[in-house]
């Protein structure tokens, strides 16, 4: 057990241990505060509650078996999990993705961004005293969660991005779906915005909290809304395209303020940027055409081809019971996860198994932000904070 | 784009060699990512040199993390993400460690970041950080025996 080193015993500060079961840490986090009446005097994070070892895991697993792993990472955010472990074996096996699966990938990861900021903001106007606000988003995320159902046949485990492509063609009528939703969302978020933005209360338990420079930020290599909330464009989007982001118009959206209250309206602002470009994918996204890539011998074949065809069946056959090798050495991705730069280093030994899978999970790395935020501040803004840096357990655990 | 990557690299090995002409070792290249190896003795001063160097000015460690090379020795090897915010750059610093002598300089004085990272890297593989301020598990429960992550500790059953 962690305990707090520090100068205890001068009967003036007492140590009160928050979670690991308490509403407002989203989970398992576990936070150890020495307060000095309502002032917190220092903040000690003790994580580890939910570590499932999904590193190690891996490495027992052949490349495509891995993939329904990362799902139950950022549970908050499965598709964009899926989509960096598969780009990472895409670039280890040198494996081009065929246009119209890298749209696909961009529409779902975009939804999925919404989805999981929606939940972020319910949630966080939870801890805030709000409750008609998280009733609203879940409605919202309802319909997303809808098209992903169609898509994948999965609510949120939905493993639909595969190495090469992605599982399954889109499902008839899909077009008119995204596009019902898309037209219904910017209305939603005007009601968001119009319950919160100007709310006095809300104003008053965010605006001024949990400020950190922007170089205090980049030192401890926060990423994501709680970077560039405090002016710093950097989004992975567009400091390093990926899966055709190039091609998309969108902007980085950053504030200067760098408190809880800038946190909430870079979130707000990115839903509509990604609104923006889930209706650029809609629109480039063709009726027809391939959704994985041409790789015998990595890619399963199609199930007709596997009736027909006795290499096809062959190679089913070598897939699923050996699985593939690639080449020895070392692929690092990163994407932009709603929470920031998600990375997935893979090692290859040349065997069907990965030599070390490693996550790069934005939701780890950010919270060491959190003492140096809430040291200083009160009890009640360390809720505040721990909300708006976004944290999801089963990333910060793997 | 690969191009790119490739001679941004070259300008930080170029900067490191003229800085100290042992500070690189090594420059793997594979998938259009770099990969410049440094000497076990020289990697915080390496690291400072990336992070102040203006030319350079590497101010996101992203990532840290460890690969088990087992039989191989030396076997930990470890990598460092950087990213340069300014310039769109990524590059990665590598040195290696062996079992009989795990330790290696924390980054935690050049980057505060690399703090949970590398007592993430200390609690999974078991490799000492000199200089780190707060090296704990964060993991696992401190009771806890074995380095969990290290290619000969078993994925199932008991050790």
């Amino acid at each position: 057990m962690t305990t707090v080193e520090t100068a205890i015993g001068t009967a003036k500060t007492m140590v009160l241990n928050m979670g690991p079961q308490h509403p407002s840490t989203h989970g398992v986090l576990r936070v150890l505060l020495e307060l000095d009446g309502e002032n917190v005097m220092k903040a000690v994070p003790d994580l580890g509650y939910l570590h499932t070892g999904i590193e190690k895991s891996c490495e027992d697993k052949t490349y495509s078996q891995a993939i329904t792993l990362t799902d139950r990472m950022d549970y908050l955010n499965p598709l964009g999990n899926n989509l960096v472990y598969c780009m990472a074996v895409e670039k280890l096996l040198g494996l081009e993705v065929p246009k119209r699966a890298q749209y696909i990938r961009v529409m779902m990861v975009e939804l999925q961004r919404i989805s999981s900021h929606l939940v972020w903001l319910g949630t966080h106007a939870l801890d805030m005293g709000a409750m008609s606000v998280m009733l609203y988003c879940f409605r919202e995320r309802e319909e997303i969660l809808k098209i992903f159902e169609r898509f994948a046949g999965q609510r949120m485990m939905t493993s639909y991005i595969r190495i090469g492509g992605v599982a399954l063609q889109p499902p008839a009528g899909w077009r008119e779906q995204v596009k019902r939703f898309l037209d219904m969302m910017p209305a939603r978020v005007d009601e968001y915005e119009a319950l919160l933005t100007e709310n006095r209360i809300w104003q008053g338990r965010l605006k001024g909290v949990g400020y950190l420079p922007p170089d205090v930020l980049t030192a401890c290599s926060t990423t994501g809304p709680g970077l560039r909330a405090s002016g710093v464009a950097y989004d992975v989007r567009k400091s390093f395209p990926y899966s055709s982001y190039e091609e998309f118009d969108f902007n980085v959206q950053t504030r200067t303020e760098s408190d809880c209250y800038a946190r909430y309206l870079v979130r707000v602002a990115e839903i509509r940027e990604s609104i923006k470009i889930v209706r650029q994918a809609v629109d480039k996204i063709t009726d027809e055409g391939p959704i994985k890539s041409e790789a015998p011998g990595i890619i399963p074949p199609e199930r007709e081809k596997m009736k027909t065809e006795m290499e096809a069946l062959i190679y089913h056959f070598k897939i699923f019971t050996e699985g593939f090798s690639p080449a020895p050495g070392e692929a690092y991705v990163a994407v932009e996860s709603p929470r920031g730069e998600l990375g997935c280093f893979i090692a290859s030994d040349g065997s069907p198994k990965p030599l070390r899978v490693h996550f790069r999970s934005p939701s780890f790395v950010n919270l060491q932000a959190l003492p140096k935020m809430v040291e200083g501040q009160l009890i009640a803004d360390t809720v505040a904070c721990i909300g708006t840096i976004d944290i999801v357990l089963g990333e910060v655990d793997r | 784009m690969t191009q790119l990557a490739n001679a941004d690299a070259s300008v930080v090995v170029e900067h490191l060699r003229s800085w100290n002409a042992g500070a690189v070792a090594q420059v793997v290249e594979y998938r259009g990512e770099t990969t410049i190896v440094v000497p076990r003795a020289l990697l915080r001063a390496a690291a400072q040199r990336c992070k102040e160097d203006p030319a350079l000015n590497f101010d996101l460690l992203s990532d840290a993390t460890c690969v088990d090379r087992f039989p191989l020795e030396p076997r930990f090897e470890l990598n460092y993400e950087l990213v340069s915010i300014p310039r769109r750059a990524r590059v990665r610093l590598r040195t290696s460690v062996s079992l009989q002598h795990p330790v290696i300089d924390s980054l935690v004085p050049v980057w505060p970041g690399a703090n949970w990272m590398e007592r993430e890297i200390f609690d999974l593989f078991g490799i000492q950080f000199e200089g780190h301020p707060d090296l704990r598990r964060i993991l696992l429960p401190e009771e806890f025996e074995g380095a969990p992550l290290r290619r000969d500790f078993p994925t199932e059953g008991k050790r």
